[in-house]
């Protein structure tokens, strides 16, 4: 090292020997009256170099001076002074003051420690410097003096594109930052777009950062130095106590690891610690504002509203046009775009109100350990799709019936351990609680892989409650779904658990109150799946407008199967049942809405009007009469309860296009009332035959 | 694999020190003493990271950042700028230019390969 230290030094004397000449032949040239820029250049560089090279060699007086020179240079270069002929003389005598300072260097001459003194004020008198020159070590120096002190802080760190068109890399900044002391790194992803509007040179990712270090502030902002405008950058002193991150939910994935292609993959182990502590309140708050803001639900409830009243507007204006009779394309266009905007204005609005279920499906593994537990069985909970996003209002609402069947599968569905291994399965049982979009609802399904559902026992228990006639031919789903009927319980003894004839009924009616249907498909000795559909949102519905009479009624579209117009052979009708249609083999109630809503002037034969066959529940249909089939529409729902009163066979109400109400049919309402009416003129008839 | 340091100055001294700091401590060098004496030692080569001075006679040392950044090969590399302290406009220009960071001369060695380090993967 010595070698090739002197080596340096050699080549540092000769290079400077170079440059002070070429710098002073410039100087010679130099033009008081129009200084060449490419002269300046090249004397300033001169200076620039000599003063390079003797700080890396520990030359402290040549730096000192040379530090001055380059300054004046510097100014002079920028024309930010002027040359006259007392200053030119100046710059010669520093050429001078250098070249003898290089001398002194290299060991040639000793010179009088005032040597460069006058030069040097002349210089600072004619472009003054502010402090001393630079730290050979930098901010690293500096940084050691700090006090050793722990501290913590917040570090929000956002890239934007040009930190990465600078081919400055992330990844290098956190892995630093571990490096620093005690730190968890929480990736924030909430402003990753849809992949059809992602640009790939874009920066969408942020971190949020919290470190416990002995560092000091300056030393932790150093390690930003580079990136530091070209990123949304805040660090924050966190007082003392114990205190972690929160970030907003879904918007971040916690995670500790310093790759950021893993965290995805780990957000669920490292999401656990970031729920204790007591203050977190506030860096939760703070972190959420990164990506997410809080507003209060009333305000969005309105804005629901007032969307509503804008599609019901709007389809009163397309109704109103449609009379006038005008030809015009261009009003038709216009009339058109405005339904899309409504409609993606509708859907956005909705989005707002939307929450991932995972708010549901967390409480469901404690329930699930405790219940095992209880009952000494081993289960485990597998779930999927938490972050499916669904209404807040549906949300709210799913607690309940999820939990009463998670606890009907703990119970019912998972047989004892000692039993599973008789049949031939793994001791654990797996219950799969998932969800999912599909066709503009969302499918909850919850499978477990038990005993499924015992169809003789089933049998043998709605013929002992007098549900069932003993000699009726009952088809394996139908069976299945017995389990729905009110008061049904199968559970040999009544146990803390569930089994006390409150169950899937109360279940079923609340899905069903919430627009949504279950099913049971169920494989005995194999399991049983339990398959809910629930509308995305409460606020509005696809419906089917039609008419009866003069009034004009909505069925929600997801119930209906099929529309005909039936031929006078098919309508049969029997006493003790009322009037029936006979379709591809099976019969099916007729119930007819005028009858039902007591309208004068309606079809009353069935051949001349329309049939709606509608889907109540466990695949039972009703054939609803009307006169007639306006078309399809999205209405918005005006509930009757804080309007008016609940009304046996109508869910709620709505506004139509020519500002008329129509009720919306409440299907399953509707055939309870056919059913009462059934049963009050004949009382010994009952489900089975429907 | 040892990583590949281009570094540009058209100080022999600065070069013959940098190039032995950085062999020292475990990096290929390469050396070119201006912008475009840069651009025929690269010869269109992947290096990991390039060091430039900003006061250089010949191209512009801006210019030649602005260059290495339209470049296909050196749009992503690491650009290492050497400037004095008090340059703060023309360390800002390089900063615009697209350099990587910089480091401000004079420097020791330990500093040089830490920055280095710092914007290298």
């Amino acid at each position: 090292m010595d070698d090739q230290l002197e080596d340096f030094k050699k080549t540092f004397f000769e290079e400077s020997t170079d440059l002070l000449g070429m710098a002073e032949m410039h100087l010679m040239d130099l033009s008081i009256t129009e200084p060449s820029a490419e002269s300046l250049g090249a004397i300033f560089r001169s200076v620039h170099s000599i003063k390079g090279g003797a700080g890396a060699f520990g030359m402290e007086r040549l730096v000192k001076f040379t530090h001055s020179f380059e300054s004046v240079l510097d100014a002079l270069r920028s024309g930010k002074i002027t040359i006259d002929k007392s200053r030119h003389d100046l710059l010669m005598k520093g050429f001078d003051v250098v070249s003898d300072l290089v001398r002194e260097a290299k060991g040639d001459v000793q010179l009088p420690a005032d040597r460069e003194a006058t030069v040097l004020a002349d210089l600072n008198d004619w472009w003054p410097q502010d402090g001393g020159h630079g730290g050979s070590g930098g901010g690293t120096a500096k940084a050691a003096v700090a006090v050793k002190k722990i501290q913590k802080f917040i570090v929000r760190f956002k890239p934007l594109r040009t930190l990465y068109a600078k081919a400055n890399e992330p990844l290098l900044i956190l892995r630093q930052i571990k490096n620093l002391g005690n730190a968890i790194i929480a990736c924030t992803t909430g402003g990753v777009p849809t992949l059809d509007r992602f640009d790939p040179e874009e920066a969408y990712i942020g971190w949020i950062i919290q470190i416990e270090t002995d560092i000091g502030e300056a030393a932790l902002m150093e390690v930003f130095e580079f990136v530091d405008v070209d990123s949304e950058l805040s660090i924050q002193l966190q007082p003392d106590g114990p205190q972690t991150i929160e970030t907003p939910f879904a918007a971040a994935a916690p995670a500790t690891t310093e790759d950021p292609g893993q965290e995805v993959a780990k957000t669920a182990q490292a999401a656990a610690p970031a729920k204790d502590g007591g203050k977190e309140k506030e860096a939760s708050e703070k972190s959420a504002a990164v990506t997410s803001i809080r507003v209060d639900l009333d305000k969005i409830d309105r804005l629901v509203n007032m969307v509503g009243e804008i599609v019901i507007t709007q389809a009163m204006v397309a109704e109103q046009l449609k009379q006038l009779n005008i030809e015009s394309k261009n009003l038709m266009n216009g009339l058109e775009s405005m339904q899309q905007h409504t409609r993606e204005l509708q859907d956005s609005v909705m989005s707002i109100r939307a929450q991932p279920v995972k708010s549901v499906f967390q409480r469901m593994p404690r329930l699930v350990r405790e219940l095992a537990s209880t009952l000494n069985k081993d289960v485990r909970l597998v779930t999927a799709g938490e972050n499916t996003e669904v209404d807040k209002t549906v949300i709210e609402q799913l607690s309940d019936p999820l939990t009463h069947m998670i606890r009907n599968s703990v119970d019912h569905g998972i047989e004892m351990p000692d039993k599973r291994e008789a049949a031939g399965k793994p001791r654990e049982g797996t219950i799969l609680l998932s969800a999912e979009h599909r066709s503009g609802r969302i499918v909850i399904q919850i499978v477990d892989d038990g005993g499924g559902i015992n169809r003789e026992r089933v049998k043998q228990k709605c013929i002992e409650k007098g549900l069932i006639n003993p000699d009726a031919q009952l088809t394996d789903e139908e069976i299945d779904n017995f389990i729905f009927l009110p008061g049904f319980s199968t559970a040999e003894k009544i146990s803390n658990v569930s089994g006390r004839g409150v169950g899937m009924d109360v279940v079923k009616k609340n899905i069903q109150a919430l627009g949504g249907r279950v099913n049971v498909v169920n494989k005995p000795g194999q399991g049983s799946r339990f398959v809910l559909s629930l509308p995305l949102t409460l606020a509005v519905l696809d419906g089917m407008v039609v008419t009866v009479g003069a009034e004009r009624y909505v069925l929600p579209l997801t119930s209906i199967i099929e529309l005909l117009r039936p031929t006078p052979e098919m309508i049969s009708k029997l006493i003790t049942h009322g009037d029936l249609i006979h379709i591809r083999g099976e019969y099916i109630r007729l119930l007819y809405v005028h009858d039902v809503f007591n309208i004068r002037d309606a079809i009353t034969n069935p051949a001349d009007a329309l049939v709606v066959l509608v889907e109540v529940d466990g695949g039972q249909k009703v054939g609803l009469v009307v006169d007639e089939v306006i078309g399809q529409q999205q209405v918005v729902i005006k509930s009757l309860e804080s309007n008016y009163r609940q009304i046996e066979g109508v869910s709620a109400a709505t506004i139509l296009g020519d500002g008329r109400v129509a009720l919306i049919l409440d299907v399953i309402g509707l055939r309870q009332i056919l059913l009462d009416r059934a049963a009050s003129t004949h009382p010994r008839t009952l489900e089975a035959a429907s | 694999m040892s990583k590949t340091v281009l570094t540009v100055d058209d100080s022999k001294m600065i070069q013959h020190m940098v190039g032995f700091t950085l062999k020292q401590a475990g990096f290929d060098v390469k050396q070119a003493f201006n912008g475009q004496n840069a651009l025929d030692v690269l010869d269109g080569q992947k290096v990991d990271c390039i060091v430039t001075d900003l006061n250089m006679p010949g191209m512009d040392s801006l210019e030649f950042i602005k260059y290495l950044r339209q470049h296909p090969v050196y749009k992503t590399t690491p650009i290492l700028m050497l400037t004095s302290e008090k340059d703060e406009i023309r360390k800002q220009a390089g900063r615009d230019a697209g350099a990587t960071g910089w480091l401000v001369k004079p420097f020791n060695t330990d500093k040089l390969v830490n920055t280095i380090k710092k914007v290298t993967l």
